[in-house]
């Protein structure tokens, strides 16, 4: 533990080095890549860890994203609408986990997918508060300049990352973590042998919540405006499963180096084929998860009956 | 009476969506893939219906029979190409993996006809029929006769054929279907190419009705997701109740919360079945 | 202590229309060690599953030191002291040997996480002889050593009630008493033993007392020699059972 978390800190300090860089293009991209770094280790908690395949991670980001909008826009200084974004999704992951953790395999992978379509459109009718359709503008903080802003909320999400990253190091060496894994391994099993397991998966799934929902709240901060479809897209879901799985579940870095690669990826591919994006994206998905190394699979839950290739 | 007219759209809406759901059931219940192209297969007969009829002046019924063989290859294709290779990966992998695939879709179509809602208005127009207190456009009445008819026809092929019984046989049980012979990868290939052609089928039905866009996808998967919880997986009959359920209840909340919550009061709906019964209404333990 | 362990009132467990275990009634001292036999279908495992809380009992009561349990979940029973073996062999596949016992003694023998669990890992693993085997995944096991693994989650768990599921299908003469001599050793250190079985040569050899159950009722229950001739377990087994315990069959 004491080797990942040095290694970790260097990690933190060359890539707070970025920003003295001074371009604003590797300040985005950089934003961006911490962003999905908080995203696909929290999927981590609930998908890697415990087995659960949760597509909730949309509902979260886009809850923590209004949920700091709407604080900001009521006067609350941006902290603590960050904070308080964190704290919501904390709460609504417990209530969803909850009811939601019960269902196995698939029933649990639809509700969790169901669950951002139904708040996006909970947020969309909620035209007083949120703005609805039409969006949502947040106050624009106090900065010396542009480049100012770009630099805060680069250490920012840095910020959000490095709490991210303590909270799954501190969890995979602890009782809690263990216990997860043999969930993931033998549900059943592990219930039979003294594991509270709705207790820990509920808790798993709060970790996969919390902070990114603070990420979702600084990211509103950060572009200044936010609409429901923007936040709460499913693809933020799936990128971050498939994240996971390029960078291997296996180890605490693994989320973090799936994420970076990924977007380094989809930058290239942005950056050249702009019109057919989606589909090439799509492609790239499809090829990731066809030619991983069959390794990957072993951490996903393990059927009750042993399926064998037809 | 004004709930009977309800109720009356509410089993024309129903029908329609017992086709969407019953191909997409049978899919998710005998290869375990939950098939997020299935919205997007609906979509692209709407278009092959759409396209036929404006272009070439074909009849959307007509339609139908064009875009069933066709969508079948593709689905057959796609499963043969693809999804084999994912068959016994977790739902994980599998979901993700259409979801790329419909991405993928999606995104073709879009380029190809830009995200223009279109309308299959028909010349002449089938006009209104009144039965009794309620009163229905016929166009909508006979998609419902047919959607139901093509349901009704992939219930006889599964319960009659070989293959369909093959199928029913890989669903109960995958191992002992082996164990008596099934091919079991040609099944699969048979079954979600069947499950393309039912969406295939359906898009011309819907479109008649309702106008298309590559956007409306994944409207009409939500709907299937609801359809197969309220339902129960790879059974027929099951999506035809699940279907005419869903239709009702559309055509209420309509009513009472109006229509841009349609979508939504479905997905709630799937959400509190869940909770009351996490193996879905109809649904047997141990398919999940 | 005073009063049985285990106490089982009227217990019945339905599905649907069939009973599968049909109001029976048991009380178990501690430190005995019980078998629980009778044809397949008897609703054997289905009686460990409802005393372990599986599945809650449809009626009656199950009493453990005195409390009601009835109701508990299985992570409860399991802290409580109640440990069961399974028939078709559990164990979690990509861990290690070590860690699937380590997990045992923490979760439900309420070792600390890290060194305490390690060590009695060990321990537990040296006693039923897989302590070379530690390191191993635990899907790479045979099926003798991977019912070791079972023994040793079980003992790991600190239990006062163990259930034994037919520890030995599957096993060949020598390991079957390679086991007999592992349960011994248990019943040895205290711990009160429930075994269900089909060997006779097991249980006649280890039990003080036998429980026959038969389509879910307790139809007779005694010492094993009494047992083996009562008139009412011959008919239930139809005396096929008795070839393999080697025991004289009397008319």
């Amino acid at each position: 533990m004491k080797r990942d978390a040095l290694v970790a800190a260097a990690l933190c300090a060359l890539v707070a080095l970025v920003p003295l860089a001074g371009e604003a293009y590797w300040l985005r991209l950089g934003t961006t890549m911490l962003m999905y770094g908080v995203i696909a280790m929290s999927w981590n908690f609930i998908g890697g860890m415990a087995g659960y395949p949760s597509f909730a991670v949309a509902a979260f980001f886009g809850l923590g994203a209004y949920t700091g909008a709407v604080a900001q826009k009521l006067g609350l200084p941006m902290g603590l609408a960050w904070c308080l974004a964190g704290l919501a999704a904390l709460a609504f992951a417990a209530a969803l986990g909850i009811a939601l953790l019960r269902l196995r395999g698939h029933y649990f992978a639809i509700a969790s997918l169901v669950v951002a379509e139904v708040l996006r459109e909970l947020v969309n009718s909620a035209t007083d508060l949120t703005g609805g359709g039409m969006g949502l503008n947040l106050p624009l903080p106090a900065m010396r300049s542009v480049q100012a802003q770009a630099i805060f909320f680069y250490y920012a999400m840095l910020g959000v990352a490095a709490l991210t990253f303590a909270a799954m190091l501190a969890t995979v060496h602890s009782r809690l973590g263990f216990g997860l894994r043999c969930i993931q391994q033998n549900e059943s099993a592990a219930d039979m042998l003294g594991v509270n397991t709705t207790y820990y998966k509920v808790a798993a799934f709060m970790l996969s919540g919390v902070f990114v929902g603070m990420a979702g709240a600084v990211y509103a901060s950060w572009v200044h405006y936010i609409e429901p479809p923007d936040v709460f897209d499913v693809l933020y879901s799936v990128k971050a499963i498939v994240m996971v799985l390029l960078g291997g579940a296996g180890s605490v870095f693994g989320p973090l180096f799936g994420a970076a690669l990924f977007l380094s990826l989809e930058e290239l591919v942005w950056r050249r084929f702009l019109e057919v994006h989606t589909g090439v994206l799509g492609l790239l998905i499809v090829l990731l998860v066809m030619f991983l190394p069959k390794g990957l699979l072993s951490f996903s839950r393990r059927l009750p009956r042993a399926s064998k290739q037809p | 009476m004004l709930t009977l007219q309800i109720l009356a759209n509410g089993l024309v809406l129903g029908g329609l969506y017992a086709c969407i759901a019953a191909g997409f059931s049978l899919v998710w219940g005998v290869l375990n893939v939950i098939n997020i192209l299935h919205g997007s297969f609906i979509v692209l007969g709407g278009y092959l219906a759409f396209f036929g009829y404006v272009k070439l002046g074909i009849h959307p019924f007509a339609s139908i029979l064009i875009a069933t063989p066709l969508l079948f290859a593709l689905g057959y294709a796609i499963q043969r190409a693809l999804i084999n290779r994912m068959i016994a990966a977790p739902v994980l992998l599998t979901l993700t993996l259409t979801f790329g695939l419909d991405l993928m879709l999606s995104n073709a179509m879009l380029a190809a006809f830009t995200a223009d809602f279109r309308k299959l208005i028909l010349e002449p127009p089938l006009g209104v029929a009144t039965l009794g207190p309620v009163v229905m456009p016929v166009d909508r009445l006979v998609a419902m006769i047919l959607a139901l008819g093509l349901t009704g026809l992939l219930y006889l092929v599964l319960s009659r054929s070989r293959i369909g019984r093959a199928v029913v046989a890989v669903r109960m049980d995958r191992e002992a279907a082996a164990l008596m012979g099934v091919n079991v990868k040609s099944v699969y290939a048979v079954t979600f190419g069947l499950g393309a052609l039912m969406a295939g089928a359906s898009g011309p039905l819907l479109a008649m009705i309702f106008p298309i866009s590559p956007l409306t996808g994944p409207v009409y998967l939500g709907k299937a997701f609801v359809i197969c919880v309220l339902g129960g997986l790879g059974s027929v009959p099951g999506a035809m109740i699940g279907g005419l359920a869903l239709g009702i209840v559309e055509s209420f909340g309509t009513l009472w919360f109006g229509p841009e919550h349609a979508t939504t009061l479905s997905f709630v709906l799937l959400i509190a079945i869940l909770l009351l019964r996490p193996e879905g209404l109809l649904g047997r333990k141990g398919y999940a | 202590m005073s009063g049985p362990l285990l106490e089982l009132r009227g217990v019945t467990r339905q599905f649907g229309g069939l009973k599968a275990v049909s109001d029976v009634s048991l009380s178990v001292p501690q430190g005995e060690v019980i078998g629980v036999i009778g044809p397949n279908g008897a609703g054997k495992t289905t009686l460990v599953n409802v005393i372990t809380g599986v599945h809650p009992a449809s009626a009656g009561s199950v009493h453990f030191g005195g409390e009601d349990i009835t109701r508990r979940a299985p992570w409860q029973a399991a802290r409580q002291g109640i440990a069961r073996t399974f028939q078709i062999v559990q164990p979690f596949p990509e861990m290690t040997v070590l860690e699937n016992v380590a997990a045992a003694a923490m979760f439900a023998g309420g070792a600390r996480f890290g060194g305490e669990a390690e060590r009695e890992a060990r321990a537990h693993l040296e006693f039923v002889g897989l302590g070379a085997a530690a390191g191993q995944r635990a899907a790479a096991l045979t099926l003798a050593m991977r019912k070791r693994l079972e023994f040793a989650k079980g003992l790991a768990m600190r239990p006062r009630l163990l259930l034994l599921d037919e520890v030995n299908a599957g096993l060949n003469a020598t390991e079957i008493d390679q086991a007999l001599e592992l349960i011994r050793g248990i019943a040895a250190r205290g711990v009160t033993i429930l075994i269900i079985e089909h060997l006779m040569k097991v249980v006649l050899s280890l039990c003080s007392r036998i429980v026959v159950l038969h389509h879910g009722e307790l139809i007779a229950q005694g010492e094993p020699q009494s047992i083996i001739r009562d008139p009412r377990v011959i008919q239930a087994y139809l005396g096929r059972r008795y070839a393999q315990g080697g025991t004289p069959r009397h008319g």
